[in-house]
């Protein structure tokens, strides 16, 4: 299944040229972007392992893309994501997190129902791998 | 800068000479019992207020000015001996300044400056008790309307405000770089428990991050608000596992009571909604009572400003919304209707654009076009999301990503349910069309000029935006907004 996490999952699947521009508007804005990826999407997974630090000083996007290059290489069948940070006061937070590359056969979640009392239900969400 | 006014000589001389002669028994004009101080500069811990007056004809706006600032403070209409063993001219708030509204004949801004021993600390009702608690029905005023308040940074700090806040609503939802996307459930009343988790099931699955209770959703014969919950649990759960995605419902638990509002929100705590909702008019106390309770139990709070139209609409009479919004974002609330400018309820663009910014500044600057009187440092308070909602479709979207940015929830109820494929496809369009104007945005494309072209190309590869489009690209709400701000656009160097 498509898992719909990030800004622009709703889209077809962004090409290298449209990444590019995307990370020249983050680092437009002054944010520092970064590579993450993952095996296990679940929505509870917040920390993906990261590629490396964030690139806070990086001025051309294709320094990004190298990255994502040679990421690719190693974890060509994972979840990557491009992150921008924002360290401006009051935010100090991402401001930008979408998708850059999904395993061919990508998981999805079963989701499991424990009957309480007065008909509460308790859900559990887990991964199943592709 | 003040208007020297030819009494002013009087008014001090009232105030801190002639004592004995201002205490004598007896019936005096405001002005001279020192609510009117042309001269005073308002000390940076003072809240300041810019009331609207129209003053019965005959009476004199200053005059005006200084029984408004007499009766939202010490005043009665009367001399009373009992002043004298107070410090009262502390306790005076005071008129110091008087504008002619522009383009009105009968209007005036009246700037009235209070001190801050006047008001007991993190307390709204305390606060409207003072500044709207009986000035609005008083005789010599034909109508008085609260445009803008001040607060000085000591008594912001005495509040804890939003309990989540714009920031860790992100952090917690893991969705960033975008507006988030919401609908209300339709037709509001009447649905069955199952029926109305059905709906939410198939927009959020259709890519909706929120759904929404309407504001008088509450417990009526044909739903009771458990049977809603526990159906509307399964829906948002079930999506998540669908989508791999955090979605949400806002549960509805304005009630009769304080309690039956806890018992409500411990409920839909129990079975893991990440929010709740409360409408305006369970008043200030309830507000903060249950900020209180979310901020101790990681639950976003929406706030739904039902009734609010009833005081902030009409330009010569009420509350402003931006006072409105500035107080809940002090009592502590995360989301906040906050209107659209494009959709079907009153809203001028740019005094929207205002309540937006007193939602998410981290110090709101004056900015006459857009109604802010004054500049409103926030100490670090945290921000609160504003909700577009009402008549608002996907063939608006560039537009409102023009007008409002990435933090703002946009709500779609009729522009999803509505869709001629279905909730969910209606759903989908709204996500499709929304992703592809941010992208579209970013790359450096003008979508104010641009939007419709690029809805057009989104659509090619999304049918139900196609649909969408091809259903809803004539409405429009055209109106004269009733609301607007008043002002001259003083000469700048160019």
């Amino acid at each position: 299944m498509r898992i719909t996490q990030g800004t622009f999952s709703f889209l077809p699947d962004l090409t290298d040229e449209q990444v590019a521009k995307q990370v020249g508007y983050a680092l437009s804005q002054g944010w520092a972007v970064s590579l993450e990826h993952t095996d296990d999407p679940h929505p509870r997974n917040v920390y993906w392992e990261m590629w490396g630090l964030p690139m806070f000083d990086l001025k051309d996007a294709a320094g990004l893309m190298t990255e994502l290059r040679e990421c690719r290489k190693v974890f060509g069948d994972r979840y990557i994501k491009v992150n921008a940070f924002d360290s401006t006061l009051g935010f100090e937070t991402m401001r930008m997190s979408f998708i850059v590359n999904r395993p061919v056969k990508e998981p999805s979640f079963t989701l499991r129902r424990a009957d309480g009392p007065g008909r509460n239900v308790r859900y559990e969400l887990e991964t199943r791998r592709g | 800068m003040a208007n020297p006014g030819p009494d002013q000589a009087t008014a001090t001389q009232r105030t801190t000479g002639n004592t004995a002669r201002r205490y004598q028994a007896g019936v005096l004009k405001y002005k001279e019992m020192g609510y009117w101080v042309p001269d005073y500069e308002p000390k940076p811990t003072d809240l300041l207020a810019v009331f609207r007056i129209t003053p019965q004809d005959g009476v004199d706006p200053e005059e005006a000015a200084a029984a408004v600032a007499g009766e939202s403070s010490t005043a009665t209409w009367t001399v009373v001996w009992t002043d004298r063993l107070t410090a009262c001219e502390n306790y005076r708030a005071k008129a110091y300044r008087v504008d002619r509204v522009p383009g009105a004949s009968d209007q005036y801004f009246a700037w009235v400056a209070y001190d801050l021993s006047l008001f007991e600390e993190g307390s709204i009702a305390n606060l409207t008790a003072s500044i709207i608690g009986n000035v609005f029905s008083f005789k010599p005023l034909k109508a008085a309307r609260l445009e803008d308040m001040r607060f000085p940074v000591a008594y912001v700090k005495t509040f804890k405000g939003p309990p989540t806040g714009i920031v860790v609503e992100r952090e917690r939802l893991d969705k960033y770089g975008r507006p988030l996307l919401g609908a209300t459930i339709k037709p509001k009343l009447g649905l069955s428990g199952k029926n109305y988790g059905r709906v939410v099931y198939e927009a959020l699955l259709g890519g909706l991050d929120f759904t929404k209770d309407d504001e008088n959703i509450n417990s009526q014969p044909f739903m009771h608000w458990r049977d809603r919950f526990l159906f509307c649990m399964e829906a948002v759960n079930k999506a998540q596992a669908a989508s791999g995605e955090i979605k949400g419902h806002y549960l509805n638990i304005t009630a009769g009571t304080m309690e039956e509002m806890y018992r409500r929100a411990e409920f839909a705590k129990e079975l893991g909604s990440c929010i709740v909702m409360v409408d305006l008019i369970v008043g200030w106390t309830a507000i903060q009572s249950i900020s209180n309770w979310s901020r101790e139990n990681d639950m976003i709070l929406h706030m739904h400003r039902a009734g609010h139209g009833t005081y902030t609409r009409q330009k010569n009479h009420g509350v402003s919304f931006r006072v409105i919004a500035k107080w809940l974002r002090l009592a502590g609330v995360d989301h906040l209707h906050a209107g659209t400018a494009v959709g079907k309820l009153e809203g001028d663009p740019l005094t929207v654009q205002g309540y937006y910014n007193v939602c998410r500044d981290a110090v709101t600057r004056e900015d006459l076009p857009r109604g802010l009187f004054v500049e409103q440092d926030w100490a670090g308070l945290r921000k609160v999301m504003p909700v577009a909602s009402g008549g608002i479709h996907a063939g608006q979207m560039h537009q409102l990503l023009d007008l409002f940015g990435d933090d703002v929830v946009l709500q779609f109820g009729g522009g999803t349910i509505g869709h001629p494929m279905g909730i969910q496809a209606g759903a989908t369009a709204n996500r499709v069309a929304l992703e592809a104007m941010v992208l579209a945005r970013n790359e450096g494309r003008d979508i104010a000029r641009e939007g419709p072209d690029i809805l057009v190309a989104a659509a090619k590869d999304c049918r139900p935006l196609e649909a969408a489009l091809a259903t809803w690209k004539n409405v429009t709400f055209n109106y004269a907004s009733t609301d607007t701000s008043d002002f001259v656009p003083s000469v700048s160097v160019a």
